[in-house]
């Protein structure tokens, strides 16, 4: 894939560290004020697919990129079922048992195993949309050689 | 609120409708992203934030896999798709008529039920929250999330959010298995 | 009840294009606005007048909500209808690899 011209690198240089760090704002926050993991992982995903779109790579670093996409989406999931499983280990045997402490309400650290989910299902959501974007470059790539 | 969102949903129509008749594919894909910017506007004022950052990003994805991958990958000869579609203008075949009567058969048959649906439904703006009174009641203390419509996601909801987890994992494995041109060496 | 009329005839635009187009891509946008209009009927159902967002601000002790149950099962439906949209992308453009074309009609006569 081409990259883009100099201008667009050095815009999208500034840019994407921003959205980068909107997103983490937005997963974290997310049982404070509107967002949560799947809007914060999709703001993620926006940032990473802006990179490739705008500087563009060869297509070995691509596939190099989507098998680690691929990796970080399975354990994205497999964290999510962990959280979920361990409630039946850990006080009364109920799947997605909220075990941890409620803390204040109001309070960054707060709500229990709520934050947690949303950190797993965010990587998860933005491992998922960058694997399909890669994978459909991949192609693309693929078929114009 | 009911006539903004009246204009709203006109707009969105109209765009509809121009997406699915016009000629080339990119205008198509352009007026596609008016009805799904407009489905922004509507979930901010029917006061459903959560719903509008997830879609507004949701669409700009869309939008930039549609036009910068797929039209991209299949660009075939101008000149061929001009001569193609002046062909398919000229005649109307029997086939089309038969699709149409399908479309007002279906649309008949949905009408009805909608009809029947919409008398049993309260009018907009007139919602009892009877289903949701435990959720807004007890919800902040039972999860200790001020965000109700997370807690609902993750805690009283949690099969739901874990379904969907698995369908995008599906997903992704299912188009990585598709656009496998050769096997792993 | 004029938005849930409106509502329907979006469902029905889409439902036209889904059953009448003869481009894969046309077809999928159909779907797209299908979806669209699914859930924005869904949201209107949970809309009460004069409601608040749903989340609680210290000091603002007005119990007066929007429903949160139709946004909760809109927000997952949202990103599954994205990656289904991709899956049906990635079969449109193998389908454009194999035949050369979006044409449904000329796909059919192709397979014989």
């Amino acid at each position: 894939m081409k990259g883009m011209s100099i201008i667009v690198k050095k815009v999208s240089q500034l840019i994407a560290g921003i959205i980068f760090l909107y997103g983490i704002y937005i997963v974290l926050h997310g049982h404070l004020t509107p967002g949560g993991g799947f809007a914060g992982g999709a703001i993620l995903a926006g940032a990473f697919i802006l990179i490739v779109l705008a500087f563009g790579t060869d297509i070995i670093h691509l596939k190099h990129d989507e098998e680690r996409a691929s990796l970080f989406e399975g354990l994205g999931l497999l964290a999510f079922i962990l959280l979920a499983i361990l409630g039946f280990i850990i006080g009364i045997k109920v799947f997605f048992n909220n075990y941890l402490p409620k803390g204040q309400l109001g309070e960054l650290v707060s709500a229990g195993l709520i934050p947690l989910y949303n950190i797993a299902v965010g990587i998860e959501v933005c491992a998922a949309l960058f694997t399909i974007f890669l994978a459909l470059v991949i192609y693309k790539e693929e078929i114009s050689k | 609120m009911e006539i903004i969102l009246s204009i709203l949903l006109i707009f969105m129509i109209i765009g509809a409708i121009y997406a699915l008749f016009a000629k080339d594919l990119l205008s198509a894909l352009i007026s596609c992203g008016i009805v799904g910017y407009g489905l922004v506007i509507c979930f901010l004022l029917l006061r459903a934030p959560d719903l509008a950052i997830v879609q507004v990003v949701v669409e700009t994805i869309t939008l930039i896999i549609m036009v910068a991958v797929v039209l991209d990958s299949t660009r075939e000869d101008l000149k061929e798709r001009i001569m193609i579609r002046e062909k398919e203008s000229s005649y109307i075949n029997t086939k089309y008529v038969f699709n149409v009567l399908t479309v007002l058969v279906l649309a008949l048959f949905f009408l009805f039920f909608f009809n029947q649906a919409i008398d049993k439904l309260e009018p907009f703006g007139t919602h009892t929250t009877r289903m949701a009174e435990a959720y807004i009641e007890n919800g902040a203390r039972v999860t200790g999330s001020a965000n109700l419509v997370t807690g609902v996601v993750f805690d009283f909801r949690g099969y739901d959010t874990l379904g969907e987890a698995t369908i995008l994992f599906t997903a992704v494995v299912g188009i990585l298995a598709i656009l496998r041109l050769r096997g792993k060496t | 009840m004029i938005v849930y009329i409106l509502c329907f005839i979006l469902f029905l635009v889409g439902l036209f294009g889904v059953l009448t187009s003869r481009n894969i891509i046309k077809i999928i946008i159909g779907l797209t606005f299908l979806e669209i209009s699914i859930n924005l009927f869904l949201v209107l159902i949970g809309y009460v007048e004069g409601g608040q967002i749903p989340i609680l601000v210290k000091g603002s002790e007005n119990l007066h909500f929007v429903d949160p149950l139709p946004q909760a099962l809109v927000l997952t439906s949202i990103v599954i209808g994205l990656s289904t949209n991709a899956m049906l992308l990635a079969v449109a453009i193998r389908i454009y690899k194999k035949f050369k074309t979006f044409d449904i009609r000329k796909i059919r006569s192709l397979k014989g």
